[in-house]
């Protein structure tokens, strides 16, 4: 079904730059800070309306949190390598074999809209 | 007869296989102090009393047969987090209405294997995003303890605060939670339940609505240590479903209480002690300290030199794994729908009814830090530290550390509402201690172990190797003979 491989994927014409940013120097005041056009469009990246009155507190709280995590900026992490997996483990192989599926009706029992085992959704094509 | 309510697990066990009771009996003395708390503490979103009467029906008649698991016709709470199929599933989430699953988490599952009995499903901060249990969609839980100068509402943590509250209150046996950055050791301090964050990877996260996937465990909380070594060895297992689960034999946790901790090893990190940390937490990790001396555990002076990093690091990670996983939620699948001229203008809508003001606020920083441009920023750099708290805690017990002990929270419980003003940093802070266990994937446990000057419980905390949970569960035991047991005062 088309759905089983949905994902709202961030739209690739939205484009997040530019945006007031440097990542140097590491002390004094905060460096980074979002503007209200930035949250606007991560908002509507992340696929939530902001209404206008919401903009200016969630931009507050966003540099809040920002400037909190910038202190990462004074850790020496040349040479470090980002964590994949925090447990060491080897991926299990399976049979490539189905081991789940014919259960349309239990798939859609949740959906708001449905129509013979389909998610109904507004119309995408003209 | 006791009131059935106030027994452990272990002693409704033997209640039941001695047929002092039956299941069908403890379920109802459950479900009636359920009936009789729930206005006032809101532990419960909802609760199932025909699933508990048909389950603790089923149960005695295996135990009349001398048949049952090691669980058989005991009734646990189980966080709204765990799908439980055709039952009310809502991560406490606006979004989720309506939800039943077709399918039972295998947490959950492990435990009906094994005899357990559903009284309900447990409030909890929405998606687990929250210390207080004030973002629940369900509104919040109220903490059963009170301090000794004030008959004000606490919060009594979270995010699994459904699950302690109900633990410390008498309202299920024990319960199912969740831990991402200290959601179950911290409401477990704050109510002064038993808390086991297990190693990643010892339960399986099939069925739980995931939040931040690297970080995610299930573990339970208990009014004992006991209880606790019981619920975690059903509830482990590995699993096909979660790849991340490990294949590792669950020990029988429970054999190992009682056994001597002579020789131990205990890590005391300097970096754990905090400027501004009030005198009572001081005074109680001192009083721990003095606890395994007595034992006749060796006391090291440790340093985990990241520590300061590990919440900054988290409030990258996490929130960046909680924008890619709620990206489900998009009133096409599941859940609430608001309509909308187009498709975007429905996810748009849908997204903004449905989810709270802090889950939208940690999808949106997530959704930037993942951003094009800030990726190698933020969630790469982040990643790079977290590789550097978890070297930390390996070098520590590569140079043979056993255990390390720290507190588990840096206040004792506070006043319901008393946060609302405050940056979400300052709500943050809570998790200062719990938080690189998450981030390192060890296990970590929470006890109660003294009170504070005006009568609240306050927890400490035990950190192990990776899969080394029976240390943990010896090493609480004895805190707990030293420090007793604590119950609030009934007052609902």
């Amino acid at each position: 079904m088309w759905d089983a491989r949905y994902q709202p994927a961030t739209n690739p014409l939205v484009f997040l730059w530019p945006v007031t940013m440097s990542t140097r120097p590491n002390t004094g005041p905060p460096t980074v800070s979002v503007d209200s056009d930035t949250v606007r469009r991560i908002a509507h990246l992340a696929r939530i309306r902001l209404d206008e009155d919401r903009i200016e507190p969630m931009r507050e709280e966003l540099n809040t949190i920002l400037a909190f995590v910038e202190q990462l900026e004074e850790v020496n992490t040349d040479g470090v390598e980002p964590m994949t997996s925090v447990v060491a483990t080897k991926m299990r192989l399976r049979p490539d074999a189905v081991t789940d599926g014919n259960i349309p009706h239990d798939v859609v029992a949740n959906a708001p809209a449905s129509e013979d085992d389909f998610f109904m959704v507004p119309k995408v094509v003209e | 007869m006791t009131d059935l309510t106030t027994l452990t697990i272990a002693q409704a066990r033997e209640g039941l296989r001695g047929k002092s009771f039956t299941a069908a009996e403890l379920a109802e003395a459950y479900l009636a102090a359920i009936d009789a708390a729930n206005d006032k503490l809101n532990a419960y979103i909802v609760e199932t009393p025909e699933q508990a009467r048909s389950m603790a029906k089923a149960s005695d008649a295996r135990l009349a047969k001398g048949e049952g698991g090691s669980l058989e016709g005991i009734p646990l709470g189980i966080k709204d987090l765990f799908a439980t199929e055709g039952v009310h599933t809502q991560a406490a989430s606006g979004i989720l209405h309506g939800f039943k699953p077709r399918y039972e988490s295998t947490v959950t599952q492990n435990l009906w294997d094994d005899g357990a009995v559903m009284l309900g499903k447990l409030n909890m901060d929405e998606f687990a995003m929250g210390s207080s249990n004030e973002t629940s969609a369900y509104g919040p839980v109220v903490n059963p303890w009170r301090s000794t100068t004030s008959n004000a509402d606490l919060v009594p943590g979270g995010s699994s605060g459904g699950s302690a509250a109900a633990v410390a209150a008498w309202l299920c046996a024990g319960a199912t939670a969740t831990d991402t950055g200290g959601s179950i050791r911290q409401p477990a301090a704050f109510t002064g339940t038993v808390g086991v964050k297990p190693t990643y990877g010892r339960c399986s996260r099939w069925g739980i609505v995931a939040f931040a996937s690297s970080l995610d465990q299930a573990g339970p909380i208990t009014r004992d240590v006991r209880d606790a070594a019981i619920l975690l060895k059903s509830m482990a297992s590995v699993d096909k479903k979660d790849t991340t689960s490990v294949d590792i034999p669950v020990p029988d946790y429970e054999a190992v209480l009682g056994s001597s901790v002579k020789g131990m090893k205990i890590g005391v990190p300097k970096e754990y002690r905090m400027d501004g940390m009030p005198d009572e937490i001081e005074a109680l990790w001192q009083t721990g300290i003095a606890w395994m001396r007595d034992a006749g555990a060796e006391i090291v002076d440790i340093s985990l030199p990241h520590t300061k990093y590990a919440l900054p690091t988290y409030y990258i990670v996490a929130p960046a794994e909680a924008s890619s996983n709620l990206a489900r939620y998009d009133g096409v699948r599941y859940g609430k729908r608001e309509p909308g001229e187009d498709m975007v203008a429905l996810y748009e809508n849908t997204r903004a009814s449905g989810f709270g003001q802090e889950v939208q606020r940690r999808i949106m920083i997530g959704t930037y830090v993942l951003s094009a441009g800030y990726y190698d920023a933020y969630y790469k750099k982040a990643q790079r530290v977290r590789t550097l708290i978890k070297q930390d805690f390996e070098k520590v017990y590569a140079d043979g550390i056993d255990a390390i002990l720290t507190p588990a929270t840096p206040s004792a419980a506070f006043g319901v509402n008393a946060m609302a003003t405050a940056s979400p940093i300052e709500m943050y802070l809570n998790d200062i201690f719990t938080v690189t266990v998450n981030m390192a994937g060890l296990p970590g446990m929470a006890g109660p172990s003294g009170l504070s000057p005006d009568g609240l419980p306050l927890g400490l905390q035990l950190i192990g190797r990776p899969f080394d949970e029976e240390t943990l569960f010896k090493l609480g035991h004895v805190i707990e003979q030293q420090a007793g047991h604590f119950s609030p005062k009934r007052w609902w």
